[in-house]
């Protein structure tokens, strides 16, 4: 097993654009589950409508890139109004069946032959990111950097553009927490009738903090389609929405700098197992492996992390137990 | 050190399980190397081997040639034809999911295909290198029904779906009336009776009843386990119960690819043996109508369990109020322990029933679990009762929809419904306004 190799690997999984957006879609979840104790199992929808709003943004009403980038923030503001104005007076285990159910009609709406003129339908849509791409600043030819982190320009400029995401969308929620408006929704996390005793609209700061947080889903959803180059239904999967459960649980949920290192870290071990694992069965260790199977493995690595993190540390890495809120 | 004991003891339950689990498999490891080529998805940069769209055309056990398939998606567009054993298969480049259609005008005359709605299908080649897209064909149907015959033909087959559903939805009910859980590990359980089913009778030959027998018999001991294991455990420490759900997503997804790894990526054809019976305008088997009349004695045999054993009497009163319950002497724990035995049993019938008439995979039981959901929901959740009424409901809007919606947008129909429900009457059709918070 080439140890070098493993651990580079690894590690630059940790900046990879596809741990960007799910660090993304985690902080949007954070602002839902960790700050305003809703329990939203359909973040992989908002990542799909942004997505999807901003690429057909750009390859049918061909608006140009920032545009489309506006356009797909406000479908997902709409997604939220049409998601939270209904549901978001429901009990908490209400609100998780009706949005994980909304989140898998929004894949059958893409899926259908129907409007397949627009969707792609199940092979989805591509070449749209010639745009986005013109605006490298980067020339160079062949790979640059040093260490683990030797790119080409085109994944260089990805991965800036998602990390800068990332630290203005900390910066935002950091902000954003430490203002008046954030300590109201935190203390509707805590007690939703004292909040609403004092006169606060309760359901117009979860509408809005819905609202919020799906925005940041959509711009991880948009980073994750830019990567692949193409957008279609089966990404938004409901394993997408726990995979980012999971990133946010194992960082904690009420923190800011949770779900960026819980992606970091989420990443960066399942790299490490995978590739350990595969070197194992290329060496004859486990025999009862096959090469392909190592990678099924990830999820269940995934499905057993959330588990036992909700089970024995659901406050994660750096959250504060007594600020966790799992039935509010 | 509590904290410690209780956490040791823990991972002891957790391990347990995945031991039941590896003892049920460790009997076949020959299956799981033929069978589980799935593949890994991106983004690990492993080498991927050929993958491949594949199918078989047959009628009344007879493969058809020439049949021919236009495969669509990612750029791709070709045409596939049967050979004279029946089988197709074309090799793609690239993963994804394609889009295979059958070309109606090369079937011989006379053939049809058995759901003429279904023309085309789609192969996921996402995660598994091998999809097998099957028609199944049969007489030709192709005529058009006078909407009457096409109405009784769409609530027959809703029926016949929504009695599935229900023998199904009855476990997550009675679970969700005694522990409050939302157990999204329950299409799992699903998923288990079915593929279990493959293994004894259509891998290994036992007789079907034999094969029946003890599929149901493990699948109750999986309920038994899962308990025994995680929830019981749980409850002892007083998890909440958002938590406990959180914790069954996360066990459905480890159940599920552990059944993925043991069985394969491959949907799978458990009862090859097709039977056609005309009733009036409606085309069915004699495999749907023996399900349909398993599932209603079955859902007869739970009711009369409820309402007239002790037990069953003991069952409804924790439903409604566990202190109250436990304050008349009612062991609730053990109640529950029932509970998840014969959910569990229930549940893998279910399974069998399922996989029997249609096929079955790995993923057949996390795609009718939104299903459940809405039959539970519907129906009053913690009502088993509402349940079966819910899933009668649910199964009708399915198929019933697809006389006026895409059939890919069926199952869409249904889950919107689930919304609208939750909206104006959150508490169900059956239920009682005080279950809802």
């Amino acid at each position: 097993m080439d140890w070098l190799n493993i651990l580079n690997l690894a590690v630059s999984e940790m900046i990879n654009p596809i741990s960007a957006s799910f660090i993304l879609c985690a902080l949007g979840l954070s602002v839902h589950f960790g700050y305003t104790g809703l329990l939203n199992f359909g973040q992989a929808a908002f990542a799909g409508v942004g997505a999807y709003a901003m690429v057909i943004g750009i390859l049918t009403f061909h608006l140009p890139i920032l545009l489309a980038l506006l356009f797909a923030l406000a479908c997902s503001a709409v997604f939220a109004l049409i998601l939270g104005i209904p549901t978001l007076r429901l009990r908490a285990d209400y609100l998780a069946i009706v949005t994980i159910a909304s989140a898998e009609v929004f894949r059958y709406f893409m899926t259908t032959i129907g409007f397949s003129s627009v969707t792609g339908g199940a092979s989805g849509l591509s070449q749209f990111g010639d745009e986005f791409w013109a605006l490298n600043p980067f020339t160079f030819s062949g790979k640059v950097g040093f260490g683990p982190f030797e790119y080409s320009a085109r994944d260089w400029f990805i991965r800036i553009v998602a990390w800068l995401l990332i630290a203005v969308s900390a910066v935002f929620i950091w902000l954003l927490m430490r203002s008046p408006w954030g300590r109201v929704l935190k203390s509707i996390r805590e007690d939703e009738d004292a909040v609403r005793s004092l006169g606060k609209n309760v359901f117009a700061y979860k509408l809005q903090s819905l609202i919020i947080g799906g925005g940041l889903g959509s711009l991880g959803g948009m980073v994750l389609v830019m990567n692949f180059s193409t957008v279609a239904p089966q990404n938004w999967v409901t394993t997408f929405t726990f995979q980012i459960w999971t990133v946010l649980l194992l960082g904690g949920a009420a923190t800011i700098l949770g779900p960026i290192v819980g992606g970091m870290v989420l990443f960066l071990l399942l790299s490490l197992t995978q590739s350990i694992m595969s070197g194992l069965v290329h060496l004859g260790w486990l025999p009862f492996l096959s090469d392909p199977q190592v990678g099924q493995i990830r999820f269940l690595l995934i499905g057993l992390a959330l588990m036992l993190l909700v089970i024995f540390r659901p406050q994660g890495i750096f959250g504060n137990k007594k600020e966790l809120q799992f039935n509010g | 050190m509590i904290q410690l004991s209780q956490a040791r003891r823990f991972s002891l339950a957790i391990g347990a399980v995945f031991m039941m689990f590896g003892i049920f498999f460790g009997s076949l490891p020959a299956m799981g190397a033929n069978e589980a080529k799935a593949a890994t998805p991106n983004p690990a940069p492993t080498n991927i081997s050929q993958l491949l769209i594949k199918g078989t055309v047959k009628n009344e056990g007879v493969g058809v040639a020439g049949v021919k398939f236009h495969v669509t998606g990612n750029g791709v567009d070709l045409t596939a034809t049967s050979g004279d054993d029946g089988k197709w298969q074309l090799v793609m480049q690239e993963k994804g999911v394609y889009k295979v259609e059958i070309v109606l005008d090369s079937l011989p005359k006379g053939v049809g295909l058995r759901d003429a709605s279904l023309t085309s299908r789609d192969a996921d080649l996402t995660i598994t290198d091998t999809a097998a897209v099957l028609f199944p064909l049969g007489k030709d149907i192709r005529v058009v029904q006078p909407i009457g015959d096409q109405i009784i033909i769409r609530v027959f087959a809703g029926l016949n779906l929504g009695l599935l559903l229900a023998v199904a939805a009855i476990g997550i009910s009675l679970i969700f009336g005694t522990t409050g859980l939302n157990n999204f590990a329950h299409g799992e359980m699903v998923t288990f009776g079915a593929l279990f089913m493959y293994l004894f009778y259509a891998v290994l030959g036992w007789p079907v009843i034999l094969a029946a027998a003890v599929t149901i018999a493990l699948s109750a001991v999986f309920g038994w386990s899962q308990d025994a294991a995680i929830w019981r455990p749980l409850r002892k420490r007083r998890t909440g119960l958002n938590q406990m759900m959180i914790v069954s997503i996360g066990l459905s997804i480890v159940l599920r690819y552990l059944l993925l790894l043991f069985f394969g990526g491959e949907t799978k054809t458990i009862n090859p043996t097709f039977e056609s019976v005309e009733i009036g305008p409606i085309l069915t088997t004699v495999n749907s109508l023996t399900s349909m009349g398993i599932s209603a004695v079955a859902l007869a045999a739970v009711a009369l369990f409820l309402t007239r054993t002790r037990i069953g009497k003991a069952t409804r009163a924790v439903s409604d109020n566990a202190a109250l319950a436990a304050s008349t002497g009612i062991d609730v724990e053990r109640i529950i322990r029932i509970v998840w035995v014969l959910a569990g049993a229930l549940t893998g019938l279910a399974g069998i029933l399922y996989g029997m008439q249609f096929q079955g995979n790995w993923l057949m039981g996390f795609s009718i679990l939104l299903l459940l959901f809405a039959s539970v929901t519907l129906g009053g959740l913690g009502t088993a009762l509402g349940a079966t009424v819910g899933a009668l409901i649910i199964g009708m809007v399915v198929e019933v929809s697809s006389l006026v919606l895409p059939t890919d947008l069926k199952y869409a129909a249904s889950l919107i419904i689930l919304i609208l429900v939750l909206l104006v009457r959150p508490q169900g059709v059956l239920g009682k306004k005080q279950r809802i918070g």
